[in-house]
């Protein structure tokens, strides 16, 4: 459901790999001492264009309601925090931790589902040789770049069928039956990585694949886990289509339809809580990311070598 | 030993340099005697693979087939199907200014912001290639936004930028072009949500890093000696080197930027305004199937969004032998 997935997939992969290789002894270039200032400013300036949407967000939560529309510059000219206490009654009868409970319980929910049906379909695509693997794994990776859209009216058909509109069951079963193909996809590759001598050896001692797959495989691969939970949880959190397509009453929306009730309704008259609650929609992610951003950016391979 | 699924994926490492992903290989033969062996691991195979074969099917394959044959029909999701042939096809493109706009516009923002976001990302990621200290920070700085870019409250935060007094109008203002609000402008709003794509070029400029970190010195050095310029090094080993990675990002990102959604469906409040100009065929799709209740034509419309992704990967894939210089080729 995520159009960014791809790119974060890649990184996830790529940059563990990269990291794990032993870095390459980087030539040794003397470069004059202006051209690194040129370099920081430079960076520096990219990094401000980059950032300053979010600071400008931050800043504005501040901003009392009369100042919007008079004031878009960055700093407040009479900071106040009365739009928090706003945002946290909610809207449409509904408060704001419900919104927030509703999004984490949709987004752990993925994060649980991925876990499982992933690594159990990875483990087969990687160490299991069964007859059709090539033809199933080639459509998987058919998958990996099919657009979701195909599939959104049919799928919507079905999940009314099953009478699971206006329930989070349309948002978490897919996530239970590994429809996510980059979540497979990046755990075979893991796996793939991983020595057999192991599970051979385990083989040899009269293990089956399910005691491999419990004891060994998942031990080995709980870095790359961490990363699949990290961006499960973040596009699950994220998510907009899906929410909109199947929920139905407010105290169901998650925070992002939640929003979507402040951008519609508010929106002239309340900024200062628009803005505000867009801010506490990111918050957790923004959270996440300073936190685990050495596994998302630079990947969790060399841990998993190490450990 | 190296194998990710990226260095997999643009190196095409040994045999399969010309698949984009590689297939797993048997590794066993199974000998005589070993048939129970052979049933016992299929059965272990499949058993592992309950939940992703009862989504493949239940989820993605025959949700696919029954899409195709309502893209045939008249539907609504009340009233049995009711087959018309090709109406559905035929009146998009003869009967439906909106959907021919909606195309119109959702194939600039692909076509446009997509080379731009790569250029971009190759461009920083260079810089942040020239020097490893105090890299690190910037890369992490620039990543956040691909990681959020997509969601609602951007979305939000987007529209106030690009507001009328917004900061960039009072930016563009000060030196002296008054451009007045983007978001409600119909010749604005598509270059904003163009920036807004670009503004998510951390991810692509990550892989772009790090296929750059994997470019061997001595080829830069060799260049050097015969005399090479920047310029020319660039086009004689950045380009050819990177490739395969700009190859995948090009890949990805266009199939990508096909399926943009919650920010058009914001930034537009779900009506895909000013004059269409946000109506991009997903949103359009949207439209057409829950609010319209037209599901068959909604069909239909998913199905050209398919088929269009489907040429241009296929189109990729085939020219990729002209221009994309795999590793593998000269060893």
């Amino acid at each position: 459901m995520s159009t960014t997935s791809f790119g974060e997939l890649a990184i996830a992969t790529l940059e563990n790999q990269v990291d794990a290789t032993p870095q390459q002894p980087r030539r040794k270039i003397k470069r004059g001492t202006w051209q690194t200032v040129i370099w920081f400013i430079v960076l520096i300036a990219v990094t401000a264009i980059v950032l300053y949407p979010l600071v400008w967000l931050l800043f504005s939560t501040f901003k009392p309601n009369s100042e919007f529309g008079s004031n878009m510059g960055l700093l407040p000219n009479n900071p106040t925090i009365a739009n928090y206490a706003k945002v946290m009654e909610g809207i449409a009868g509904v408060p704001m931790w419900r919104f927030f409970l509703n999004s984490f319980i949709i987004a752990a929910g993925s994060v649980i589902g991925v876990l499982i049906s992933s690594s159990l379909a990875a483990y087969a695509f990687a160490r299991i040789q069964f007859k059709g693997l090539s033809i199933l794994f080639a459509a998987m990776i058919g998958t990996l770049l099919l657009p979701f859209h195909v599939v959104i009216i049919p799928q919507y058909i079905i999940f009314q069928r099953l009478d699971m509109i206006d329930t989070f069951w349309p948002l978490l079963l897919p996530k239970f039956l590994a429809t996510e193909a980059f979540f497979v996809f990046l755990l075979v590759q893991f796996i793939r990585q991983m020595p057999r001598d192991m599970d051979e050896a385990a083989r040899i001692d009269g293990a089956g694949h399910v005691r491999i797959f419990w004891s060994i495989i998942l031990p080995l691969i709980k870095p790359a886990l961490i990363t699949c939970s990290i961006f499960a949880f973040i596009w699950a959190w994220n998510d907009f289509l899906g929410p909109l397509l199947y929920l139905t009453s407010p105290e169901n929306y998650p925070l992002p339809i939640a929003l979507r009730l402040y951008n519609d309704q508010t929106s002239v008259s309340d900024y200062g809580a628009t803005v505000t609650a867009s801010f506490i929609a990111l918050l957790p992610v923004l959270l996440f990311f300073l936190v685990f951003q050495r596994f998302l950016v630079d990947g969790v391979a060399t841990q998993g070598l190490k450990g | 030993m190296s194998t990710t699924a990226t260095r997999v994926i643009v190196t095409g490492e040994k045999s399969s340099r010309r698949s984009l992903f590689r297939r797993s290989r048997p590794e066993q033969v199974s000998r005589p005697g070993q048939r129970g062996r052979v049933v016992r691991e299929s059965l272990a195979g499949y058993g592992f693979l309950i939940p992703w074969l009862v989504g493949f099917f239940g989820l993605t394959l025959i949700p696919m087939a029954y899409s195709l044959y309502l893209s045939f029909t008249k539907y609504n999701i009340f009233a049995p199907p009711k087959w018309i042939g090709l109406d559905n096809y035929v009146r998009m493109f003869t009967n439906d200014p909106a959907f021919m706009q909606s195309a119109q516009i959702t194939l600039i923002y692909v076509l446009v912001g997509t080379p731009i976001t790569l250029a971009a990302a190759l461009g920083v990621a260079m810089l942040l290639n020239y020097r490893d200290k105090g890299a690190g920070f910037f890369r992490s700085a620039f990543y956040a936004p691909s990681l959020i870019g997509g969601s609602v409250s951007v979305a939000i935060v987007w529209r106030a930028m690009f507001a009328s007094d917004g900061p960039v109008d009072t930016a563009l203002s000060a030196i002296g072009i008054d451009l007045g609000g983007w978001i409600g402008n119909p010749a604005l709003v598509l270059p904003a949500m163009i920036l807004l794509a670009i503004w998510m070029f951390g991810a692509t400029m990550v892989i772009f890093l790090a296929g750059l970190k994997q470019i061997p010195k001595e080829l830069y050095e060799a260049a050097e000696m015969d005399g090479a310029g920047p310029w020319h090094r660039f086009r004689a080993v950045t380009l050819p080197m990177l490739s395969p990675v700009i190859f995948f990002n090009l890949l990805l990102g266009l199939i990508g930027a096909f399926q943009v959604f919650a920010s058009a469906y914001i930034i537009s409040n779900g009506t895909g305004g000013p004059a269409g100009m946000t109506n991009f065929i997903t949103l359009y799709l949207y439209k057409r199937g829950f609010s319209d209740g037209q599901m068959g034509y909604a069909a239909a419309i998913a199905w050209v969004l398919l088929i269009v992704v489907a040429v241009i990967a296929f189109i990729l894939f085939r020219t990729q032998r002209s221009w994309v210089h795999y590793a593998g080729d000269n060893r």
